[in-house]
């Protein structure tokens, strides 16, 4: 049986007003520290993902990077998933070192998408997630386009603007404990649903943020533990489905992919959703993390919300989840967004999470959605 | 003022834009297996057969969803904030996005009966955009 893939360096750059950054220069720091991280050198990676950028988009980022980074791997590529493509990447670069064709794959990805694109440019360039005609014309963006499905979502399964809020509220009680978060003052139910409306049922507090920043991970084969620094973190499984890309075309505006994205993964590592210690989940929207924490199975529809305004996403609670802040409060810097959540899954694993450490936590579930819940993957990473 | 970009049509789309300048929502069926489906294709996307054909639909659907804009995509919409983007399920299966006009747009509620109507068309590909109405509205 082939050995599962392990994480052998996972690392970020400083995340939010990142003042004098550059896409490429996060990518190159966030590589530097996780390979510092892995105790590896630049020329031991022969292997390198990378995802997208809004600030220095290229149609061959992989390319962009190793020319800037100084590096020839023998294999790279770029990934374009929207919010999926951590995982994605993740779970490309297992299978590469599982198949033998490499051994030490870098994942990379960043962007300066607060310091190095306005707010209003931010927004259009993501508006082009919309069909652009049968889509676009009618003045959607992607918080209108999670607002459909927040509207269908508690239409049907009875879910409140509450709920909603109790996940934002989370995501700043971790954060809050997290040095590093964009945004750490505590907020309340009261503030989410105080916040003004940016397309109904969400408000400004029920999205996620727009942030610089950088991340990577280094993924090698199993027996390159013995050449590195740290604990290994293996990538016991992992999973994909892809249902749709615009919402006008989703077969369900309720039933998503994550469902059997999560199944896949948690089939493969041989574990089930009531197994996992800590969740790092995609969080774009309160709904998003919402519906994904109750199609995945971690709770009953209709359960997540009234567990989290009861304390159940948080340390010490039944699934604590989103420990460093998620989108929401610690940062959202494009594919890296994404990233760091599979960074904090494994700091939360070798123990290093300090006053947001999950203990003992062994079983970690990771969950990235690209598009409007269109293409979802699943981690299921564990301690060594 | 920015002007909102128009669709432009293409040969999978263009006989739909055609229907709407002429007020004629059409959707295609499907020769094989007689799925109706929207967006158009060059192919059915649940048997995969070619060539779907174009046919006249109802207009007539429900809101399945709903959602108020507050922040726009892009100057060419402030104008128009606050405004409703609905997804309806047409009588023959197919969802489609529009926008709400008229009370259709004051307290719109999931469920709610509609008909699809037209803009007047606009633009060098003559583009008139679907909306929907109230089912009682003239
Ligand atoms: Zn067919």
């Amino acid at each position: 049986m082939t050995r599962r893939a392990i994480i052998t360096g996972a690392a970020d750059t400083a995340v939010g007003e990142v003042p004098g950054s550059t896409c490429m220069g996060l990518h190159a720091e966030a590589a530097s520290l996780a390979l510092a991280d892995a105790g590896l050198k630049p020329s031991d990676i022969d292997g390198v993902l990378c995802a997208y950028s809004f600030t220095e988009p290229h149609l061959m980022l992989a390319s962009v990077f190793c020319e800037y980074f100084g590096i020839q791997p023998a294999y790279s590529a770029a990934i374009h998933a929207g919010g999926a493509t951590g995982c994605v990447m993740a779970m490309q670069a297992a299978a590469l070192v599982e198949a033998g064709v490499c051994r030490h794959v870098l994942v990379v990805a960043g962007d300066n998408r607060l310091s190095g694109l306005s707010r209003d440019k931010a927004v259009a360039a993501l508006a082009e997630v919309g069909h652009p005609q049968f889509e676009r014309p009618f003045g959607v963006t992607i918080p209108a386009l999670y607002g459909l499905v927040a509207q269908a979502y508690m239409h049907e399964y009875g879910a409140t603007p509450e709920h909603l809020a109790a996940m934002a509220v989370n995501s700043r009680t971790h954060a809050a404990r997290n040095p590093k978060a964009q945004m750490r003052k505590p907020i309340t139910v009261a503030d989410v649903l105080a916040s003004r409306f940016i397309s109904e049922p969400l408000r400004l507090l029920d999205c996620c943020l727009i942030s610089d920043g950088g991340a990577a991970i280094v993924v090698s084969a199993a027996d390159a533990a013995r050449d590195t620094a740290k604990r290994p973190v293996a990538l016991l499984g992992a999973g994909q489905k892809n249902t749709h890309e615009h919402l006008v075309a989703a077969p369900s505006l309720t039933e998503f992919g994550c469902r059997d994205s999560a199944a896949q993964a948690f089939g493969r590592a041989g574990v089930t959703a009531a197994d996992i210690d800590v969740a790092e989940i995609y969080d774009s929207f309160t709904i998003t993390l919402l519906v994904e924490l109750e199609s995945i199975g971690f709770f009953q529809k209709g359960e997540a919300g009234p567990a989290a305004l009861a304390g159940a996403l948080d340390l010490g609670g039944r699934l604590p989840c989103n420990t460093h802040g998620g989108l929401m409060s610690y940062a959202h810097s494009g594919a890296a967004g994404g990233l760091f959540h599979v960074v904090e899954a494994v700091r939360q694993l070798r123990g290093e999470a300090e006053a947001r450490q999950v203990r003992d936590a062994e079983l970690a579930f990771v969950h990235g959605d690209g598009g409007i819940l269109s293409a979802h993957c699943s981690l299921v990473l564990g301690r060594q | 003022m920015t002007d909102k970009l128009l669709p432009i049509p293409n040969a999978d789309t263009r006989a739909f834009w055609e229907g709407c300048a002429q007020g004629e929502l059409r959707l295609q069926r499907c020769r094989a297996c007689r799925n109706a489906q929207f967006p158009p294709r060059a192919l059915c996307a649940a048997c995969h057969a070619p060539s779907p054909v174009w046919e006249k639909a109802s207009g007539r659907g429900r809101i399945v969803s709903h959602t108020r804009v507050h922040r726009p995509p892009s100057p060419a919409f402030k104008a128009d904030v606050p405004y409703v983007v609905a997804l309806v399920t047409l009588e023959e299966g197919p969802r489609i996005m529009v926008n709400l006009r008229g009370a259709a747009a004051d307290a719109p509620r999931i469920g709610d009966a509609v008909r699809i109507g037209f803009d007047p068309p606009a633009g060098p590909d003559n583009i008139a955009l679907p909306h929907a109405v109230a089912v009682a509205a003239p």
